[in-house]
């Protein structure tokens, strides 16, 4: 029989391989941003501005504009083709914007609004709040849910517990590799990468509760069997299923972003690499970790590291 | 195969018939009359604002210190209702008007055309003007028309209407003059055409005169109090510093207000010579109230007492003053968020979403069928159901499609599959484990149940959790994302358990045993 628990140090080093520069990416980003990720206006407040001129415009001039008005905190960058200008500024009150955009028609030329967003500053930190309320409520209530499936099996707890460091596995994965996209690309964070976060959350434990749930079924029908072997059993059984539901949503995510539209890019994006995580975190973290937990090996990791006795778990 | 089953799918049939006239586009929507019963049921795909262009707002209420201590709920409602009756006034369809929390409203409006000015509609104060009012009773509530209009098109959208385009001509709309309105004592909307106006009324006089019905007409001239007679506007809001209760000497409840230098010269001319007149407090061509002057007020400081014993009621005192020095609204409002979208470049995301989701869809209607064979085919069919149920589902909650929503739907069905995976591998499993056809089917699908079960439970959760945080913070767009996706989740379990087995079971019933050796059409 095929082993994956036996390697599971290799996997935790994979995972780890790919979360670093993540990590890394969040402490440059914070050194030089402020915030391990660059946050839209939906999170500090501002405006957005998209313009559609007749004719190609240079992103330096419209700048201008803005800087003569005394916005100098203000970047303009072209969409999509050159005639297309994506303006960012501070929050801007119904007066403000129809001087400047006045003032852009006069010196720059005629142009179309494709879209305004701004976002008051009082808004943004309330979003950033309940941003962080939502992300760790569903932490807690995915915690509790699985602990309460699983509450027949002997450590019921372990399982909520791996569940969610598999869960932070992904969550690491897709804001470090964001961050460093932001670093990059100049990608932000809204309230939409929010939203695909959580998506991958649900998803990362869906797919961790369909191998769980098979070692739930196979512990009481294999007694002979130690529990490392009966797990390593339940995930080959469960392994064809993982991988053709993963290709599956991997398809569809790849088909919007290929031919989905423009402003939903990095929202499929990080959706996509979640997914993705998702899998691989609840295939060699989630279902591994059980393991590790159970053969006491953080203890035993401890001592062999610090050289002094630690308690062994059960 | 047993009774049930046969009477599953000729349901399952049906329902998909049914689902599938939903669904087509154009469909009529239901309207039925039966004796007290009234079914009257638009069936159409609503498009978020996103992709058809449009301006959401929200607007937080600006509360000045000194109305802190009175601000309730009930000053939001009141402001929210006025805010929705300017909003049914710019003729916009499906607008929404919402409280959110307890200072704020949020406002959408798709479609619209001009979004500066709707916003600036939305919190105009409104107009205040004091009116000569002469000797005529007004009282309060009237709607009355006065000789200052700042936007004809807004107030007076009703009075450019001539019953007879032929006979009469365009230009007998005395509301829009501010010249002849000395003259225009006797004036009533039906006035007779021989009445001249002069030329550069007549400009906007034209404005359509032909479409005009006589309906329009009666309507115009029940509306305004005496006849549509236009009284004198003295002066505005403009000219009013300030105003509060008070009380007088005699202990009554009265309004005081002040007036500014401008303001106060006014008013001492006027007052001197119109002791006895009346001076309406008009608010958007509306009577706030209408005292008579009893003594010349040169000072600019002035009280408004009521005529009546005991003089003005707390409340009603505190809303007069209020609606003097703020305007119309019981609180002024200022815009917090603003999110518009162009026309064009909501179109071009409607083109894209449909394009990527037909392709998603097909790629994974092939994946099941390449890689489960003849039970794959089935799902297939499964799926096309799932995905008119959903949109069936779209059209009669129904549910406001924005771009996340139907990413939120493209990848559901990317997901709903997997409980069809799980079965069918589940039954792969039981087939090489040696079991006959019919005992592995069914095998296949109580086992599984069990995980699909769990593991649908926590995203429903997650779904439950992004609505919470979509509705609190005005970001509709996560709530559809996770309405699609929870609908995906529910009907999925309906689709691809219930459906894809009946579709199982008669196929194996017609087939017979003679699936058992054909390995390769299981996909063993």
């Amino acid at each position: 029989m095929f082993n994956i628990i036996q390697r599971r140090y290799l996997y935790f080093a994979i995972s780890a391989l790919v979360i670093l520069p993540g990590i890394v990416a969040m402490v440059i980003s914070t050194a030089r941003f402020g915030t391990p990720l660059r946050l839209s206006i939906d999170f500090t407040g501002g405006t957005l501005m998209e313009l559609r001129f007749e004719q190609p415009i240079v992103p330096g001039d419209v700048r201008d504009v803005f800087v003569d008005y005394g916005l100098g905190d203000t970047s303009v960058t072209t969409a999509g083709d050159d005639h297309t200008a994506l303006i960012r500024c501070k929050a801007l009150d119904e007066e403000e914007k129809a001087q400047l955009q006045a003032a852009v028609r006069e010196r720059i030329g005629p142009f179309e609004e494709r879209r305004f967003e701004m976002v008051g500053p009082v808004i943004g930190s309330e979003v950033t709040q309940a941003a962080l309320i939502a992300v760790l409520a569903a932490s807690a209530v995915i915690l509790f849910f699985i602990w309460w499936a699983f509450r027949r099996v002997p450590n019921s707890f372990r399982y909520g517990a791996c569940a969610i460091f598999a869960m932070v596995h992904d969550v690491l994965v897709a804001t470090g590799l964001f961050s460093l996209a932001g670093l990059l690309f100049e990608w932000e964070v809204d309230a939409l990468f929010l939203t695909a976060l959580l998506t991958v959350i649900g998803f990362s434990v869906q797919d961790t509760i369909v191998v769980y749930d098979r070692i739930r079924e196979n512990v009481p029908k294999r007694r002979g069997e130690d529990y490392e072997t009966v797990v390593n059993r339940s995930l080959l059984e469960t392994i064809h299923r993982s991988l053709a539901t993963q290709l599956n949503a991997i398809f569809v995510l790849i088909a919007i972003l290929l031919f989905g539209g423009a402003t939903i890019k990095q929202f499929v994006a990080v959706l996509l690499i979640g997914m993705f995580s998702g899998t691989y975190s609840s295939i060699f973290n989630a279902v591994p970790l059980l393991v590790v937990w159970n053969n006491g090996e953080v203890g035993a990791f401890l001592r062999r590291v610090f050289g002094r006795p630690a308690r062994a778990a059960a | 195969m047993r009774q049930r089953d046969v009477n599953l799918l000729v349901f399952i049939i049906l329902f998909a018939a049914a689902l599938i006239w939903i669904d087509l586009p154009g469909n009529p929507g239901i309207h039925i009359r039966l004796g007290s019963l009234e079914i009257d049921k638009e069936l159409r795909l609503h498009q978020g604002l996103d992709l058809q262009g449009g301006l959401q707002v929200l607007l937080q209420a600006d509360v000045p210190p000194d109305l802190e201590a009175s601000f309730d709920a009930r000053t939001m409602e009141a402001a929210r209702v006025i805010v929705e009756n300017r909003v049914n006034g710019l003729g916009v369809t499906e607008p929404l008007v919402q409280l959110q929390g307890e200072r704020r409203i949020i406002v959408e409006l798709p479609g619209i055309e001009n979004p500066d000015q709707a916003i600036a509609t939305l919190r105009e104060t409104g107009l205040l003007e004091f009116v000569e009012a002469g000797r005529t009773p007004l009282t309060e509530g009237m709607l009355i028309r006065t000789s200052l209009d700042v936007n004809p098109d807004q107030v007076f959208t009703v009075t450019t209407t001539v019953t007879d385009s032929e006979t009469l001509t365009p230009t007998v709309t005395p509301v829009l003059t501010t010249t002849t309105v000395a003259a225009s004592e006797e004036l009533t909307p039906t006035a007779t055409p021989t009445l001249t106006v002069t030329s550069d009324i007549t400009e906007t006089a034209t404005l359509t005169p032909t479409e005009t019905t006589t309906a329009t007409e009666e309507i115009t001239a029940t509306e305004y109090a005496y006849g549509g007679r236009v009284f004198p506007t003295l002066m505005t809001g403009r000219h009013l510093r300030n105003a509060d209760v008070s009380t007088d000497e005699m202990g009554q409840v009265v309004i005081a207000f002040e007036l500014t230098e401008e303001g106060t010269q006014i008013f001492r001319e006027y007052t001197l010579k119109h002791v006895g007149d009346i001076v309406a407090i008009v608010l958007d061509k509306r009577v706030l109230s209408a005292p008579v002057i009893r003594q010349a007020i040169t000072t600019g400081k002035g009280v408004i007492s009521s005529g009546q014993q005991g003089g003005f009621p707390l409340e009603e005192a505190r809303k007069l003053a209020i609606q003097m020095k703020y305007g119309a609204l019981p609180v002024p409002l200022k815009v917090v968020e603003n999110r518009t979208v162009g026309p064009t470049l909501g179109q071009d995301s409607v083109q894209r979403s449909i394009r990527a989701g037909i392709i998603g869809l097909a790629v994974v209607l092939l994946f099941m069928i390449v890689y489960y064979r003849l039970p794959g085919a089935l799902a297939d069919v499964a799926l096309i159901i799932y995905a008119l149920i959903n949109v069936a589902l779209y059209k009669l909650i129904p549910v406001t499609l924005t771009l996340p929503a139907i990413t939120g739907f493209i990848l559901s069905t990317g997901m709903a599959v997997d409980a069809n995976i799980l079965v069918f591998e589940r039954m792969k499993e039981e087939l090489r484990a040696g079991k006959p056809l019919k005992v592995a089917m069914e095998a296949g699908f109580t086992r599984a149940w069990t995980s699909i079960r769990d593991s649908n439970v926590s995203t429903l959760l997650t779904c439950a959790i992004l609505y919470w945080f979509g509705s609190n913070f005005g970001a509709s767009i996560v709530k559809g994302f996770a309405i699609t996706l929870a609908l995906g989740v529910v009907i999925n379990l309906f689709t691809a358990i219930t459906v894809t087995r009946t579709f199982i079971r008669f196929t194996f019933h017609l087939t017979g045993d003679r699936l058992q050796k054909k390995h390769w059409l299981l996909g063993v």
